[in-house]
């Protein structure tokens, strides 16, 4: 999903718009803000034009999203039988199975362990060389250019960079690591395995977050930050009473962003590095889907856990609409 | 002081790309005997040459050459019919056109990861399993690039259309004439997001292609790695790697204004 998932995400966020790169001090106009209820006063007559013109969205949309989403619905009230001739109306059973699964209950604690530390480790980074390029008075571009390319590497491409530093028998990590006394094998060490992919996910989308950051602080006007420091507040006390607060929407709205990118987006992490192991201590909720779904070949489980992650997505954007339109600022 | 953090940053940002362009570079014995060199060896074209034309499965020109089919393909269908359906929600009144738009809105939150079994099966009866049409129109119907550019056409000024509709003009030739050279920078914008969007498909190419010709470069590596105890072809798999991350790079650095604008208009 990658920027697909961002951008719903915030749709409407005037805080995150204000705030985002691109209208820092020294640059051009930023996007134009639009109330998203105007409406056109004049408009061409007619209704068989803009049918057609809405039909190829609407109808690529039916086909493979609302039919698809449909049929995880419908298919999460069925078992089929083991050749797949029939199926077997069973209500609410597929969930019943599911809750009482223990590893399905364990996905969504590793779930959230992992969203928490992939956001928590993509963002203090990320503040803090923001911090830090938004002081310094030459040389922020080139910093800047050298630190978003990784948004541009695909989390699975991530994934086989990080295995390859981290990987047990020629990993360069591991034989340093190896040095030190620490024997590194994320293949048997669950635990191990969960810090790598945290690691790997996380490291894209510090690009990501430093942008969004460093446009922020750049719009932090110089008269609060100078009247703090006439008050002879330091450099980092100033930072943490003055300047944090005020970056609060751009750091609420990052902490959705990342949370929704560790759920839906760091499939191809997990299945490059981990595929889901070592016992399934690396299984998140999207990659058990598709475990159980696709080599499992158990529908009715996968189609009742699409379910599931369903509710989740629509409670998130529900989340992010209501707390980001109230802006969360001191 | 500062410029010293910001360099330890860069360094350890850079540094899992540097290992791999290093490995990119080295012969296999080099890397399998750890710890492997940390500045590039000799064997650049050599390993160059052997993923992009021989590479394990498949060469990876071939793959290289689907993904570019795919991101293209998805950018531009993505901005072509979510530039039709916002101008016909802008700029026309007619039946049922709130309850469209709300059917748009609502894609947002059906993400492929979601419902990925049902999805292959229509996919799979429609006969697109391994095709570029399989690849691409599953994930063009974008919620997002139809708010952006509904968000763009109310700006543009009620005065043009007037004086288009005055003038007698068509609502295409004012669509042509008028709203696309407008909409140009946008256009550019979301087009370098999208294409990074396309690039890094990785869970649906990995459904719908099950014919190595078929598969695009960024699942084909973990499809290069061996099953069981052999060991894998690393200065291949890590040259695949550097190819993969080249053109999404390269379009980020090259067009970093545009990408900058895209990612916060994208993200309102």
């Amino acid at each position: 999903m990658n920027a697909e998932t961002n951008c719903c995400v915030v749709s409407s966020a005037p805080t995150a718009k204000r705030f985002g790169p691109g209208q820092g001090r020294n640059s051009s106009p930023g996007p134009i803000r639009t109330k998203s209820t105007l409406e056109k006063r004049v408009t061409f007559k007619g209704w068989l034009l803009p049918l057609c013109l809405v039909a190829p969205q609407l109808l690529i949309s039916a086909a493979f999203f609302f039919y698809p989403a449909a049929q995880a619905i419908w298919q999460s009230l069925f078992i089929p039988d083991p050749f797949g001739l029939s199926s077997q109306f069973v209500g609410l059973g597929n969930f019943e199975f599911l809750f009482s699964d223990r590893y399905y209950r364990a996905s969504f604690l590793t779930t959230a362990v992992f969203s928490t530390l992939v956001t928590i480790a993509s963002m203090v980074p990320a503040l803090f060389l923001a911090v830090v390029a938004d002081r310094l008075l030459k040389g922020g571009t080139t910093y800047r250019t050298l630190l978003i390319w990784p948004y541009a590497v695909a989390p699975a491409v991530a994934g086989v960079l990080w295995l390859f530093m981290f990987n047990t028998r020629i990993g360069v990590v591991t034989w340093y690591l190896g040095l030190l006394g620490y024997d590194w094998n994320h293949a048997l060490n669950g635990g191990e395995a969960m810090g790598l992919v945290i690691l790997a996910s996380a490291w894209g989308r510090i690009s990501y977050n430093f942008l969004f950051f460093l446009a922020a602080l750049q719009s932090v006007p110089r008269s609060v930050i100078e009247a703090a420091a006439i008050d002879g507040a330091r450099f980092w006390k100033r930072f943490f009473t003055v300047v944090l607060p005020l970056l609060s929407p751009t750091t609420f709205f990052l902490l959705v962003v990342n949370v929704v990118y560790s759920f839906f987006e760091t499939f191809g992490v997990i299945h490059t590095i981990t595929s889901g192991g070592p016992q399934q201590s690396t299984t998140i909720l999207v990659y058990k889907v598709y475990a159980d779904g696709f080599v499992g070949q158990d529908l009715g489980s996968s189609a009742a856990q699409s379910v599931v992650l369903l509710l989740v997505v629509g409670v998130l954007t529900v989340v992010q609409f209501k707390y980001i339109e109230k802006k969360v600022h001191y | 002081m500062s410029h010293a953090a910001m360099i330890a940053g860069v360094l350890i940002v850079c540094f899992p790309a540097w290992l791999a362009f290093v490995a990119s570079t080295v012969s296999q014995p080099d890397i399998t005997k750890p710890p492997m060199p940390l500045l590039p060896g000799g064997h650049f074209l050599e390993n160059y040459k052997a993923a992009l034309f021989a590479g394990v499965n498949v060469p990876v020109a071939r793959m290289l050459a689907n993904s570019m089919v795919m991101a293209v393909g998805i950018a531009v269908g993505k901005i072509i019919i979510s530039l039709l359906s916002a101008f016909a929600i802008v700029y026309f009144r007619f039946p049922c056109r709130q309850a469209f738009f709300w059917l748009i809105f609502l894609t947002l939150m059906l993400p492929v990861e979601v419902r990925i079994v049902p999805t292959y099966e229509v996919v799979a009866n429609f006969g697109m399993l391994n095709s570029y049409s399989g690849l691409i129109f599953p994930l063009i119907a974008s919620a997002t690039a139809t708010f952006l550019f509904r968000q763009f056409f109310l700006t543009i000024p009620d005065e043009l259309a007037e004086a288009a509709r005055v003038d007698g003009a068509r609502p295409m030739r004012f669509f042509v004439d008028i709203v696309l050279p407008m909409s140009q920078t946008n256009i550019a914008a979301l087009f370098v997001i999208l294409f990074i969007y396309g690039w890094n498909q990785y869970l649906w190419p990995l459904l719908i292609t099950t014919d190595p010709d078929m598969n695009t470069i960024v699942m084909g590596i973990k499809q290069m790695f061996p099953s069981g105890d052999d060991i894998a072809d690393w200065p291949v798999i890590m040259a695949t790697s550097i190819l993969a991350m080249v053109p999404p790079v390269l379009v980020i650095l090259g067009m970093q204004k545009l990408f900058i604008r895209g990612l916060v208009d994208s993200e309102k």
